[in-house]
């Protein structure tokens, strides 16, 4: 497919979506004072009088957002993915418990994050906020698909988790192909017979320059965006694995509890499949520049490619 | 309902009507907490009485005042009050903690008609109270927002990352009542992380603040008035005595979460008569 490839970072696609739905009159955002980061900053100075400063208590946060949401309001709170963690129990009981409606966006999620080091990295976000009953959890892979996810938010049925990533990476959309997105439906990028790359976030363009590299070698790749880990598309599962040979999940997270989980627990009792999961494994980052910090962990296009073969291969 | 002006007298009657309906529904139940329903029940009954606007029609009113109790476990006194009201019947009390019970064991907006937050989570009520005062200014709407917190809630840092926020954002629509009565779950307050002066606290947080005796029903409506009137968020605390009205639950920190025996109830039923 060919996708122009500049843009802006997810979290920039974040910032946009705010701006596109401000004139519903529900929409209140709330900051923990890195607005400027998640890029809500962009709403901030256009309605500042629908923009909730709360410093830097995100546990205050996610109940003032629950509070709003119970008198109507659709609230978007942001800080970084690891500190609406610090709020985990302040979203399961206070948010989603009573089934109220607020939009929670982590961003700088993944190593992609970089050189903030290990402590700002958060690695098991995706993980911990798909345990929670009545939350929808969301991962872009570009800015465009950013905000058209976000966009779709407005007139949600749940709670919802999205994760945007710091770092600018190329598109994978177009202002047009963007509109077919659908929270909860997989988003298909390219089709092979072989084999079937289901990829998240930063990894997702990684995963098409793999399968492009794999055609060379007589290696059909379906390349799949799964921007929604939660409810994860299982019809787009099941119609995958009846396909091809094998599945590889790539995803800047944790192995455990994040896409490649979630594909397999579903796949292991539905339509029995290999899984090759690639993610973070079971460790902690460090500072370094994105693409390092990406091949440290293995999360190379060269690593998807192996996956794939040992597929194939078998 | 438009807030009435009962009689100080029938207030306090209510209040031991309340004060029955708890220990009947936890002995009932077998489990709850019926040390902090009988400390905060006083306060309760003035606050529904003569002070809160609410509909039995209609619970989800939006121009409803909304009442948060953030120290969720004394749901008994939550429901006792909303069963004087007429949002619930004696049937829902009876069915406290059961399943499928709209009384669930701690309050829950999900589940019970006239509850406007769901708790059990220590130190969450008051940001929630934040957002509903938010919303009432943002849409223009005179609704008054009250949270009921415990005082062993206090420890909680969520609370004070609140009752900042409630002092930057002015939000002169938001009453808090502190349920001051020194003993929480395992012990007395000063033995478990004493917090002090609450009063000085509060008001370095920049709030108004009033001290009250929580049992005195002339001195909580009066506190309740003086609120309303405040120009900045207001808090009473309120000084209880934990189970107050049987004997052998007052100031007794082993009945913060255990259920009278059949001996026990009926000992402090013939104390409440």
């Amino acid at each position: 497919m060919s996708a122009p490839s500049s843009g802006g970072a997810s979290r920039d696609g974040y910032g946009q979506a705010l701006l596109n739905i401000a004139d519903d009159p529900r929409v209140v955002v709330i900051e923990a004072d890195l607005g400027k980061s998640t890029k809500s900053c962009l709403f901030r100075e256009k309605y500042p009088d629908r923009t909730v400063s709360l410093g830097i208590a995100e546990q205050n946060m996610v109940l003032v957002a629950a509070g709003l949401a119970s008198c109507g309001k659709v609230p978007f709170a942001s800080t970084f993915a690891i500190f609406t963690e610090r709020a985990f129990e302040q979203v399961r009981n206070g948010l989603a418990r009573p089934g109220l409606v607020a939009h929670i966006c982590g961003s700088h999620g993944g190593i992609h994050t970089g050189t903030d080091g290990s402590s700002a990295q958060s690695i098991e976000d995706l993980a911990v906020y798909r345990t929670i009953p009545n939350m929808t959890v969301i991962h872009p892979s570009d800015d465009l698909s950013a905000t058209e996810l976000t966009e779709q938010l407005l007139d949600y049925h749940e709670s919802s988790y999205t994760r945007t990533a710091r770092n600018k990476t190329p598109r994978i959309y177009t202002e047009n192909s963007v509109k077919s997105l659908r929270i909860g439906k997989g988003s298909i990028l390219s089709e092979g017979e072989d084999v079937a790359i289901i990829a998240i976030g930063v990894m997702v363009h990684k995963a098409q320059q793999a399968a492009e590299n794999l055609r060379k070698e007589g290696i059909n790749a379906t390349v799949i965006d799964m921007h929604t880990i939660k409810p994860i598309d299982t019809e787009l599962l099941d119609e995958l694995a009846k396909k091809v040979q094998g599945i590889v999940t790539v995803e800047d997270h944790s192995i455990i509890g994040g896409l490649g989980s979630a594909v397999s627990e579903y796949l292991s009792e539905n339509e029995p499949t290999r899984v090759v999961k690639i993610g973070v494994d079971d460790r902690f980052g460090e500072s370094g520049g994105s693409e390092e910090l990406l091949e440290l962990v293995g999360l190379t296009i060269e690593s998807i490619e192996s996956a794939v073969r040992s597929i194939v291969e078998l | 309902m438009e807030a009435s002006n009962p009689s100080i007298e029938s207030l306090e009657q209510t209040a031991i009507e309340c004060r029955k309906s708890i220990i009947q529904m936890i002995h009932k139940a077998g489990a709850g907490h019926p040390g902090g329903s009988l400390s905060a029940i006083d306060i309760l009954v003035a606050l529904y009485g003569t002070q809160l606007n609410f509909d039995v029609s209609d619970g989800k009113s939006p121009t409803r005042d909304r009442f948060i109790m953030s120290k969720g476990h004394a749901s008994p006194a939550v429901y006792s009050i909303l069963h004087q009201h007429g949002f619930l019947q004696q049937s829902d009390l009876d069915g406290f903690r059961t399943l499928g019970s709209v009384c669930q064991g701690h309050v829950d907006m999900k589940w019970t008609n006239g509850v406007d937050f769901s708790a059990g989570s220590l130190g969450m009520g008051l940001s929630f109270g934040i957002g509903t005062a938010l919303a009432a200014r943002l849409d223009n709407h005179p609704y008054q927002t009250w949270v009921m917190l415990g005082d062993g809630e206090t420890q909680e840092g969520q609370i004070w990352e609140a009752m900042m926020a409630a002092n930057y954002h002015e939000l002169n629509n938001l009453h808090v009542i502190v349920d001051r009565n020194r003993i929480q779950n395992d012990d007395f307050v000063n033995v478990q992380m004493e917090v002090g002066d609450l009063a000085s606290k509060i008001k370095s947080f920049g709030w108004e603040v009033k001290e009250i005796d929580g049992h005195n029903m002339e001195e909580i409506v009066e506190a309740l008035q003086w609120s309303m009137n405040s120009t900045s968020p207001s808090a009473i605390v309120a000084h209880t005595v934990k189970g107050k009205g049987v004997s052998f639950m007052e100031d007794n920190p082993s009945f913060h979460g255990k259920a009278p025996n059949d001996s026990e109830l009926e000992q402090a039923l013939e104390e409440l008569s």
